[in-house]
């Protein structure tokens, strides 16, 4: 089990390399630079002289393969670089918002999984019924659903109907505004869980060891209990794993749209000045986030599922 | 679901609705979406001249809807087609060949699977900078890996075949064989992918317009018309009611269509959901 | 002596709205305590849905229509579900033919032979488990300490039957059930695990109801032996009389498909396999009394005058 983990944790590592190399490449032949934007706002005609006092000045004339390998050693040494806009570290820059990022995904997260997967089960165990042709019809539209759309429907409800919650912001960290993001986040895995439990719920309950489990006189309930679960929760793991993973890239727009100070917003912001440092930065740690998140039920799913520690 | 196949039938239903509207828009507004704007009209709700109310440039968000249809359309479809195009390049030739190339291909699905599709997307309209054309290569460059690797593990399996080496020893080139004789035995799962690709690809395009990197005001992108409606949200709803139920109503429609075309094919296809 | 399990009349179907869908069809026979009974047929012709229907796992929408299904007396159709469990697993017990899939793939063997334990004599999962390293010494699995904690994958077929047979016999049920035990096993390996039932069976005196459709399995065990058709009992005898002396047309064509090494069929030289042209009739088309007209290689007038012989 160790061994498996160690391999596993190793394993990511070639990944973020060949990430950080395809982000440093994608960027550094950005055409636009950012010192062209800085002066004239894409408007054309940028004093060539100021171009090159501003280059200069960001590092962006020394040749590719010089501006890589700095790249690289800081990467090793955790330091992004710097922030053109911000004139800090971009480390810093990012730590300042990562937090608010992930109170929004954990909080999407668990709705995501308290409604999801029990509804899944739920319809599973009544298939054909009412109940479970409702779910799937709200699992599908979950699905199809433009997330910043209900986000705005919710916003115009909640907060400008009702005057429930607040429209959009962070409140301090207040518990009432990360309600509206949260749902408006979670809705989409929610769906999926959905989907995806019951139809493990259901093929499972097709297997030869639930009949092996009844014939030996069990109620449906600790059949369930005893043997649906733990085979379930596999399946399930897998999916909650990539949704919780890939959840800070869907909450780009949900943050630019409740004005949530994550780092999905400032990816958004950066893009748009060409904050070229931020931008690599950032895309760096959501791509890690995933892989570390990626891994991580990996081991979990071999720790429940022996047959896995042999590959 | 045995019998009718309420999915593909829905789902084709409410595709075709779309497409309807988008071919035929001309002949179901006599507006222009992006210069009849009469500010004296500004924000009007529903009524009987303008079925979905209007903007805050008085525009008809009717019309707006309607050719808003064609650009979502265009973008899913032509970006489903170049990721299709990629994905079956790459996935068939590594399998088919092999070795170091294989290799590669792989590595690389790796890294585009490990990078959320929003933010590939992103990073490249960054590059190209907003407009339709930057948006379908970004679009055609993002959603890739899954049909490569179902192209991947199906001509790994295919490749030993009879058909396979009798065209090999006739001579037949690799590409032709590739394209011949693996790719058609394919086609009922790629087909899948395929339109729930493009329903994904309506939804990535109206999140990167209303991101403001996509398609720029004032044409008439669902996702762009969106934007503008939150400023506006208090006082005329409509304008965000509307377009994001047209873009809801079309996802939806490509989604029950993939789902019912999956179901058609053969019922236990179903592998872990993306 | 009063039978163990006795059945009158057992029809099995799948009620439709105008008219059932039969598929078992008035089947009787009746196992008496510590026997080994055989039920022989081919593929479609009931057996296992009859052993279902017994402990009640039939799987919606097959139901028993009609009939009664007595078990040291009392009626099993008349009983409440919550009886009908306790029954299961402690008083009769069922073996499956696919022992590679019959087991949790995420649960060491040990734990699922435990279960019966704690399920049915209350007892601890500490105290469980070490009975079960006993269960798993009694079917002969070597190692037995080490293997309660094995996965199922770790184990080949063989050993997966046995750690059924284990947990089936755990409560030492009075019946047990065994659909195809060996089907699925090696050859060489079907007889070894034949021989673990009979002994175990016949040293605790469980009855045995052995389904397969290999004569051969059920000649080496079974004292009586009924032979199933079309979903209906052709013949119920001792398994002697049936094999040297066969009633029913169906028993001596399947009988005359049994290839025998060595044999002569009288001076003339060598044997001709009987075939019996392989068609389940479609049932629904099934007129009651004509069921077996349509493959009778030999046609007997008493056949079509009404009813079987």
């Amino acid at each position: 089990m160790l061994g498996f983990t160690i391999r596993r944790i190793l394993q990511m590592i070639p990944t973020i390399l060949a990430v950080a190399l395809l982000v440093f490449v994608i960027f550094s032949i950005i055409p636009g630079s950012f010192a062209s934007s800085l002066m004239s706002d894409g408007r054309g005609g940028a004093d060539a002289d100021m171009l090159a006092r501003i280059n200069a000045e960001f590092g962006l004339d020394k040749p590719v393969h010089v501006r890589f390998f700095e790249y690289i050693t800081g990467l090793i040494q955790f330091d992004l670089g710097t922030s053109f806009k911000f004139r800090e570290p971009v480390t810093d820059v990012i730590n300042a918002r990562i937090w608010a990022s992930l109170k929004l995904s954990i909080a999407a997260m668990v709705f995501a999984i308290a409604i999801g997967v029990p509804l899944g089960f739920i319809a599973a165990l009544r298939p054909g019924s009412i109940l479970d042709t409702i779910t799937m019809v709200f699992a599908v539209s979950g699905l199809s659903m433009p997330q910043f759309w209900l986000g705005l429907l919710l916003m115009y409800f909640f907060a400008l109907q009702l005057g429930w919650l607040p429209s959009f912001g962070y409140g301090g960290g207040q518990l009432k505004y990360l309600i509206l993001p949260a749902i408006t986040l979670g809705v989409t895995p929610l769906a999926l869980l959905a989907r995806t439990t019951r139809a493990g719920v259901l093929e499972i309950m097709n297997e030869d060891f639930i009949r092996t489990a009844h014939s030996k006189g069990m109620s449906n309930a600790r059949v369930i209990r005893w043997h649906l679960l733990r085979n379930v929760m596999v399946l399930v793991v897998t999916t909650i794993g990539l949704q919780f993973g890939s959840m800070m890239g869907q909450a780009v727009v949900i943050e630019k749209l409740f004005a949530w100070p994550g780092i999905g917003l400032l990816l958004v912001d950066s893009v748009a000045v060409r904050d070229i440092p931020v931008v690599q930065g950032t895309i760096l740690v959501i791509v890690v986030w995933f892989l570390v998140i990626n891994t991580f039920v990996d081991i979990i799913y071999a720790a429940i599922d022996p047959r896995i520690k042999q590959t | 679901m045995r019998g009718f196949n309420f999915n593909l039938w829905f789902g084709g239903f409410l595709t075709l609705v779309v497409v309807i509207g988008a071919l035929f828009a001309p002949l179901l507004t006599s507006l222009d979406p992006v210069y009849d704007a009469n500010l004296m009209n500004a924000e009007l709700p529903p009524d009987g001249e303008f079925w979905f109310g209007t903007d805050e440039q008085g525009r008809d968000i009717f019309t707006r809807v309607l050719y808003g249809a064609r650009i979502s359309l265009t973008v899913g479809v032509v970006s489903q087609i170049i990721n299709s195009v990629i994905g079956l390049a790459l996935g068939i030739s590594a399998a088919y060949w092999g070795g170091w190339w294989d290799d590669l291909v792989n590595g690389l699905t790796n890294v585009m699977l490990a990078i959320p599709s929003l933010i590939f997307a992103l990073a490249i309209m960054a590059i190209l900078g907003p407009g339709l054309l930057s948006l379908l290569i970004a679009l055609g460059l993002t959603n890739w890996s899954w049909t490569c690797r179902i192209a991947r593990s199906s001509t790994l399996s295919l490749k030993g075949q009879g058909y396979v080496q009798a065209a090999q020893t006739l001579g037949y080139g690799d590409i032709r064989i590739m394209a011949t004789q693996l790719l058609p035995n394919m086609v009922g799962p790629i087909l899948v992918i395929s339109t729930l690709g493009i329903g994904a690809a309506v939804l990535a395009e109206a999140a990167l317009s209303f991101l403001g990197l996509g398609i720029r005001p004032p044409f008439p992108s669902w996702g762009s018309m969106l934007t503008n409606a939150r400023e506006l949200i208090a006082i005329a709803p409509w304008a965000t009611i509307f377009p994001g139920l047209a873009i809801f109503v079309t996802v939806l429609g490509f989604n029950l269509l993939g789902d019912g075309l999956r179901d058609y094919l053969d019922p236990h296809m179903r592998t872990r959901e993306q | 002596m009063t039978p163990l399990l006795e059945l009158k009349g057992l029809h099995v179907g799948i009620p439709a709205r105008r008219k059932t869908f039969e598929i078992v069809s008035d089947v009787s026979f009746s196992i008496m305590p510590g026997e080994a009974f055989g039920l022989v047929g081919e593929s479609g012709s009931g057996k296992s849905l009859t052993a279902l229907s017994l402990i009640r796992l039939l799987k919606s929408p097959l139901k028993v229509t009609a009939g009664e299904i007595l078990f040291k007396g009392d009626d099993l159709r008349g009983l409440s579900d919550r009886a009908m469990r306790k029954l299961r697993g402690e008083r009769i017990a069922m073996i499956f033919q696919e022992p590679m899939t019959a087991l949790n793939p995420l649960k060491t063997v040990g734990r699922q032979i435990a279960e019966m334990f704690v399920l049915h004599q209350g007892k601890s999962w500490a105290e469980a488990l070490k009975m079960a390293v006993d269960a798993l010494a009694d079917v002969k699995v070597p190692a037995p300490e080490e293997r309660v904690r094995a996965y199922p994958f770790q184990m080949s077929g063989g050993m997966r039957q046995r750690v059924m047979i284990a947990i089936a016999l755990a409560c030492d049920p009075d019946l047990l059930i065994a659909d195809e035990p060996t089907t699925a096993l090696d050859v060489t390996v079907q007889d070894e695990v034949l021989k673990l039932i009979a002994e175990l069976c016949s040293a605790r005196g469980t009855a045995v109801l052995l389904i397969s459709h290999d004569l051969g399995v059920i000649a080496n065990m079974c004292q009586r032996v009924g032979v199933m058709y079309s979903g209906r009992l052709v013949e119920e005898r001792d398994t002697y009389d049936v094999f040297a002396d066969p009633q029913h047309p169906y028993t001596k064509g399947l009988l005359g498909a049994l290839p025998r090494l060595g044999s002569r069929h009288g001076a003339a030289g060598r044997q001709r396999l009987v075939d019996i042209d392989s068609l389940i009739t479609d049932k629904s088309s099934l007129l009651e009394k004509f069921y077996f007209e349509p493959r009778h290689a030999v046609r007997d007038p008493r056949l079509r005058a009404g009813g079987p012989p």
